[in-house]
């Protein structure tokens, strides 16, 4: 518990926290970001900087921005204030975040000992992800990405149909 | 091939970045302060008032007529007409302009502020370096820095200054001619008066105008 | 002695350090490494605007700046007095803390790049395990500043220009990393200094830069194309076209804000060229084996200036792309291209060094080069074009 790790957790829940609470909706898509990179120093504190700088790839340059332009896009006004959620919508929202942090603090719990890591603290560095990606796990990347493809060409797909019966 | 277009685009900037460095025809630029092009005759730019001999404020040609300020499409000239008289280069009593005001900040440029002149006093000036860090005073300029010498004019524009010379010569070489012919039945008449009415005087010992000598008493009178 | 000269700055800040009290050592030394950053990299930006203005006015036959100093050497400091003393407008309906914000986060971002960038031999700020990765995510967050910059102004020419700008950075992001893979794959690691180490060695006279292989040239050329696009350079430029909306996502700042987004466009400018000689021109590595003695810093930042002349080359010679023009050759040429030259840098590996290797692979990429560009031309679908709300 050392002092960064206390700052950037802060600014990692703060950031989650205006996320929920602002009013307007860029604004929230803008604390998320701020939160998104509390966790990626969080992770470059963890000595893990391969993972912290996708975070920061990932989430910041490509998730944000797609959350953004999605705002733009869909919203005539991109200034209007959130109304805020039904009863029902807060309801189920706490329950998925129950859910979720369930779910989370199970696998901590289960997964790691309770004694602390003694001796060297385990390399992640880019060599051993990519090794580990290319060989253990190659069968889930390849999943992943068959998936990921074929959300492309669907999407794809979508958006031409749509084209064509505008014309 | 693709990109061709791109190489024979930067093949021609790349010539034209060394050739400026080699071939001084290329830079057309004139650096203003220091070169200036050399003007045309018909250069035109803000009017000034002409006056002959030496002595701006005697010579004036302007009789403040006021046609130019009525002529002035966006009404940039301000004038105040003399209440007395002064005589002109031929030795005629004519108004003067007390005041005479040209607005450059609002002046368009047009000349016809000279066209209309029928005295040729008014003419398009040369000069344009009229900036002032004053907008309004600083631009508007009175008839001590309008007012220019002949000698201006000719140096500016030759050969139209020379064109107005001879029509205003002439001019007053008729106006002089009607001056002496006047003079003259001035004084057969007069003659002619003293002849037939010697008991009644006074009008007789009134003078032909001449020159110069009756303007500051009259001027005294009408201020009184 | 050319080794202490090609060491002097790395002697230089050994020599400060042993008179630092070990308490405070740690942050002295990220100063020290620091600070030169932000000075030099800011220099090197006034001395390329002044160049690019005057080498832009030459090749279109005009002087340039030649008023602030002899030959106009002192108009960045002209620049820089006009900015700081100009008023700093913001608009009444703008979000105001996000309006502050953007041209500060770009301006972080732009320098936090530089600090993966080995500009001498030991010079870097952090030798990072994921140097390159760095990079590319730090340049990611320029985006969401420029998008922060257009939204806020609450103009609709800045957010125009803040959808170009993303759409345009999005589309030769992937490009841009795509072609600096070849480089990491070659080297084996995504550490910058590696990369260079790499490169640094020599085959008689010819050093062993990743730009004289066929997979090589192919990647700097597209990493090339793609670093303008990413920085909005000319011809790349239309976030800002002054034709159509007059500045793009800056267009509601002034005095010093405005100044910081023109700083920040320089920066981002030299960082890309900067990662494209880490990458592909051996980064502070002599071209020649002769050459050696002299300093490392010198031949990096001499690269860095031939390439900051390259693009106000391009920026004088090519005119302003349009959107739908530049997301075809972003999509259909510059990613498959990119893409090929991934496979054909793993069959360069593989294949027995020599004539074939070279042979086959340029032929490879040659092809392809070919063909896409042929399919490039061939898809004149804006001719097409017919304006339904014209008539």
């Amino acid at each position: 518990m050392t002092l960064s790790f206390m700052l950037l957790a802060a600014i990692a829940i703060l950031g989650a926290a205006a996320a929920m609470n602002l009013k307007t909706a860029v604004h929230c898509v803008l604390a998320l970001t701020l939160g998104m990179v509390g966790l990626a120093a969080l992770y470059l504190q963890l000595g893990a900087q391969f993972v912290g700088l996708t975070q920061v790839l990932v989430y910041v340059g490509a998730v944000a921005i797609l959350a953004v332009f999605a705002i733009m896009l869909t919203r005539s006004r991109t200034g209007e204030t959130l109304a805020p959620g039904s009863v029902s919508s807060r309801l189920s929202g706490a329950l998925t975040a129950l859910l979720v942090f369930a779910v989370l603090a199970w696998a901590i719990l289960t997964g790691v000992s309770p004694q602390p890591l003694s001796g060297a603290q385990p390399e992640a560095s880019v060599r051993e992800v990519g090794v580990a990606l290319m060989q253990r796990f190659v069968l889930p990347l390849e999943i992943i990405g068959v998936l990921l493809t074929a959300a492309l060409i669907g999407a794809g797909v979508l958006a031409i149909e749509e084209k064509g019966g505008d014309r | 091939m693709l990109g061709d277009g791109i190489i024979k685009g930067l093949a021609e900037t790349a010539r034209n970045f060394f050739g400026s460095y080699v071939d001084k025809e290329r830079l057309t630029t004139v650096q203003y302060p220091e070169e200036r092009l050399p003007q045309i005759e018909g250069t035109r730019d803000f009017p000034f008032l002409v006056y002959d001999g030496d002595d701006w404020e005697k010579g004036l040609r302007c009789v403040s007529c006021h046609i130019c300020e009525k002529e002035c499409p966006p009404k940039c000239i301000f004038i105040e007409k003399s209440k007395d008289k002064k005589p002109d280069a031929v030795g005629k009593l004519q108004f003067y302009p007390v005041r005479f005001d040209i607005d450059v900040s609002v002046c368009m440029s047009c000349q016809i502020c000279v066209e209309v002149c029928p005295f040729d006093a008014i003419k398009m000036d040369v000069e344009f370096e009229l900036s002032s860090d004053d907008r309004f005073g600083g631009l508007l300029h009175h008839k001590d820095k309008l007012a220019k010498s002949n000698e201006y004019y000719h140096k500016i524009h030759p050969t139209e200054a020379a064109a107005v010379d001879a029509a205003l010569a002439e001019e007053r070489e008729k106006e002089k001619e009607k001056q002496k012919q006047a003079a003259l039945a001035a004084a057969a008449a007069a003659a002619a008066k003293a002849a037939a009415a010697p008991a009644s005087a006074p009008a007789a010992h009134v003078p032909v105008p001449a020159p110069g000598t009756n303007t500051d008493t009259s001027a005294k009178e009408e201020t009184k | 002695m050319p080794e202490m000269i090609d060491q002097i700055f790395v002697l230089l800040k050994q020599w400060i350090m042993g008179y630092v009290p070990s308490g405070l050592q740690p942050l002295c030394s990220a100063i020290l490494s620091v600070l030169p950053i932000l000075v030099v990299f800011p220099l090197l930006f006034a001395i390329t605007t002044v160049l690019e203005r005057k080498g832009l006015g030459r090749m279109q036959n005009r002087y340039g700046p030649n008023r602030a100093g002899p030959w106009g050497i002192l108009q960045p400091a002209a620049d820089g007095i006009k900015s700081l003393t100009k008023e700093d407008i913001v608009p009444r309906s703008a979000d105001h803390l996000v309006h502050l914000l953007a041209p500060i986060l770009i301006v972080i971002a732009s320098f936090l790049v530089y600090s993966v960038v080995p500009v001498g031999r030991n010079m870097v700020v952090v030798d990072l395990n994921a140097g390159v990765l760095f990079f590319f995510a730090i340049g990611s967050m320029v985006e969401l500043a420029v998008f922060m910059a257009g939204w806020s102004s609450r103009s609709k020419y800045s957010l125009l220009g803040a959808m170009r700008a993303i759409a345009q950075m999005i589309s030769y992001e992937m490009p841009m990393v795509l072609s600096g893979v070849v480089a990491i794959m070659a080297a084996g690691s995504l550490s910058t200094v590696t990369i260079v180490n790499m490169q640094a060695g020599y085959t008689g006279i010819w050093p062993h830069w990743y730009l004289f292989t066929p997979w090589g040239i192919t990647g700097y050329i597209l990493f090339m194309i793609a670093a303008t696009a990413e920085s909005n350079r000319c011809p790349f430029d239309m976030p800002e076209g002054e034709s159509e909306i007059i500045a793009g996502y800056f267009i509601e700042y002034s005095g010093f804000k405005f100044a910081l987004f023109f700083v920040a466009e320089y920066l981002g400018m030299m960082a890309s060229s900067a990662m494209a000689i880490t990458l592909f021109l051996g980064g502070w590595a002599a071209p020649f084996s002769f050459l050696t003695w002299i300093p490392s810093w010198f031949w990096f930042f001499a690269k860095l200036i031939l390439m900051l002349m390259v693009f106000i080359w391009i920026r004088g010679t090519l005119p302003r792309l349009r959107m739908d023009q530049l997301m075809n050759f972003g999509w259909k040429f510059m990613l498959p291209l990119s893409l090929i030259n991934i496979v054909s840098a793993g069959l360069w590996h593989y294949l027995p060094s020599g004539f074939t290797r070279w042979s086959v692979i340029s032929l490879l990429l040659l092809l392809s080069c070919f063909l896409l560009s042929r399919n490039l031309r061939r898809n004149k679908w804006f001719q097409e074009r017919t304006y339904r709300f014209a008539s």
